[in-house]
């Protein structure tokens, strides 16, 4: 053995370090955005959070929980939902966003004591039901009217300025914080627990992974940003209409970002929210094409590239710029 | 005397997921694939005989024993090309790809087919809505009693089909074990082609009482795979006559719950598909294991 086959564990490189410096660059320049940009770009802009939002919470069950969720509009609507009772209540509205999404994590605590109990396709289908279910039930609430919907009318009381930048804000800190967050815990003990069970469930539990502990830590976390990003997309829609909430089309849209970008990598979903909303801007007036598109490319995705860009540039070209495993570096090649 | 009348609709309904959820249960026992285009398919299938229908003037029952050998055929594609393919992929892959599937059909459809909602009832004279008399001023649907009876054919057919024809034992085999059904030499990969050309002929009787029973638009999809799914897990996945109790649950819960409130028929359905789930895991789990306990203890 010559010293140069040393072989060291790293986590960090030099570019993911330089990379990590330009993602937090990147987000202090974002929060001034609101002085410089024009309002439908801070509109649109806060569009993406909601997306990146979505992405990192379908991403952190789908990917690292090995739970795929055919149901989490369940989230999304009663998010919107609570923050609707919340502001009718006379709650403060912005304040109100945060508290319906911790009252929906609540919720979600007692719903994955069933659910996690389910496999697979079960799982996924189950939670499509659990979604039709609490559509129904939102419905029967007269402050909703059924399907007719109603607004977050305590929103009047900003001016469309100030209400479109706090919006902005408000998306930027949640999409930010959860995705900080999440990076936190995949880097901690529940990332190697989540890991293993992406890997092998029955070999995990069989060395003392808490298997259904973890689980549970991502399907909360994953309620709770839904949540978070459908109470975002009632403040800046206005409108609350209950079909258009709990819509399977969300998770169609969470699958998509997810796969496409690379599913299981930290990374990908954030890609994958990105291109999600480019394909939007550029193709979204077409309408039914555009659902087509994203039902074909989700297929072919799923089919051919599982991995998803980023996870197949990563297993190509070794290359993570935001780490959350610990990786072999031999010094030769240094 | 009322409830006489909610119950017996609610067991015809019965009839009607349970012929609904075979191929999907079907599909589901022989290879652990929940094909979450079920009921977009279904809907395809729908939309096929309802083209033949008007724009051939093909009664709907001629129309679909047409359309049959044209499903299978299609089963046996999707086998080749997407359901082969995502098994090999793990666990998460079936449901990424069938889901995608699903959404592609169902925007396909609506496509070519715009959102007018159509139905095959204005066809068949009219059957849709004539009903016999029993006894006790007790009225049941025609076609109710049609579809349900058809259920009890298709399911009792794939049950002797299963147990007593020589490619139901290779179905079987396959199921329980691929890589061991190839050592003795079946040809799992064809034999799992075969049931999904099974499975999809299944979806064509779906969608044709479907489109008799009721009206139906591009996206009725997927509300019909949730019902097909309720079936299935109520019943307990996998087995075919627990299907057609699954079905005949979730359609007498519907009736009664649509009798209490305007909005109960498909509130009562997901309740009770909830609630039962909920009763497997934590009771008929555990008497299980305390059964097996006992026996174990007298061995």
């Amino acid at each position: 053995m010559s010293m140069n086959n040393t072989v060291a564990v790293q986590r960090w490189t030099r570019l993911s370090i330089a990379s990590i410096s330009l993602v937090v660059l990147f987000q202090l320049v974002l929060a001034f955005a609101p002085l410089f940009l024009s309002a439908n770009a801070v509109d649109r802009l806060t569009t993406l959070f909601i997306y990146g939002i979505l992405a990192l919470m379908w991403n952190a069950l789908a990917g690292y929980g090995g739970l795929v969720s055919i149901g989490h509009q369940a989230f999304f609507g009663l998010g919107a939902y609570g923050a609707i009772r919340l502001a009718d209540a006379g709650m403060s509205v912005y304040p109100a966003l945060f508290v319906a999404a911790a009252l929906v994590a609540a919720l979600s605590l007692p719903i994955s004591v069933v659910m996690l109990r389910l496999r697979e396709s079960e799982f996924a289908v189950g939670m499509w039901v659990l979604a039709a279910l609490a559509h129904l039930l939102v419905n029967l609430d007269p402050l909703i009217q059924g399907e007719t919907g109603t607004s977050l009318i305590a929103l009047n009381a900003y001016a469309p300025d100030v209400r479109r930048a706090y919006t902005y804000w408000t998306a930027l800190f949640a999409m930010v914080g959860l995705a900080w967050w999440v990076f936190w815990l995949l880097r901690g003990r529940l990332g190697t627990a989540a890991q293993s069970i992406r890997d092998n469930e029955e070999a995990a539990a069989s060395v003392g992974v808490r298997v259904l502990s973890a689980k549970r830590t991502l399907f909360v976390l994953s309620a709770l940003g839904c949540a978070v990003a459908g109470a975002l997309w009632v403040a800046t829609t206005i409108s609350f209409q209950p079909k258009t909430y709990f819509s399977v089309q969300w998770s169609a849209f969470m699958l998509f970002m997810v796969l496409v970008g690379g599913i299981g990598t930290f990374e990908g979903p954030i890609i994958g929210a990105v291109l999600f909303f480019a394909v939007e801007t550029a193709f979204g007036a077409t309408g039914v094409w555009y659902m087509i598109g994203l039902g074909g490319t989700a297929l072919v995705f799923a089919l051919l590239i599982p991995k998803g860009i980023w996870g197949t540039i990563e297993s190509r070209f070794g290359i993570r710029l935001l780490p959350v495993g610990y990786f072999l570096k031999s010094d030769r090649s240094t | 005397m009322s409830w006489i009348n909610i119950l017996i609709p609610g067991i015809l309904l019965g009839g009607y997921y349970a012929l609904l959820a075979s191929g999907l249960s079907f599909l589901f026992g022989v290879m652990r694939i929940i094909n979450l285009a079920h009921g977009s398919l279904a809907v395809l299938a729908a939309y096929a005989i309802w083209i033949m229908a008007d724009r051939h003037e093909i009664n709907p029952f001629i129309g679909v024993l047409i359309l049959l050998p044209f499903m299978a055929m299609l089963g046996w594609a999707l086998h080749r090309l997407i359901f082969e393919r995502s098994l090999k992929g793990g666990a998460l892959i079936p449901i990424l790809s069938t889901f995608g599937l699903a959404m592609l059909i169902d925007n396909l459809l609506f496509q070519n087919f715009g959102a007018d909602t159509r139905s095959l009832a204005p066809y068949v004279d009219s059957l849709a809505y004539d009903s016999w008399e029993l006894p006790g001023n007790v009225y049941v649907g025609q076609l109710s009693v049609i579809v349900f009876v058809t259920a009890l054919l298709v399911l009792g057919g794939l049950h002797l089909l299963l147990a007593h024809t020589h490619l139901g034992r290779r179905i079987r085999a396959a199921a329980q074990d691929s890589d061991a059904a190839q050592l003795v030499g079946i040809d799992a990969r064809r034999t799992y082609a075969i049931a999904s050309a099974i499975a999809l002929m299944l979806v064509a009787l779906a969608g044709l009482s479907l489109a008799l029973r009721t009206t139906f638009d591009p996206y009725a999809g997927p509300l019909q795979l949730i019902f097909a799914f309720e079936a299935v897990v109520i019943g307990g996945a996998g087995s075919l006559w627990g299907t057609l109790l699954g079905g005949v649950i979730l359609g007498v819960a519907q009736s009664v719950g649509a009798h209490v409130h305007p909005q109960g028929f498909l509130i009562a359905g997901h309740l009770v598909f909830l609630i039962i789930l909920i009763a497997r895991l934590y009771v008929l789990d555990r008497l299980a294991v305390g059964l097996r306990r006992l026996r174990g203890g007298s061995q």
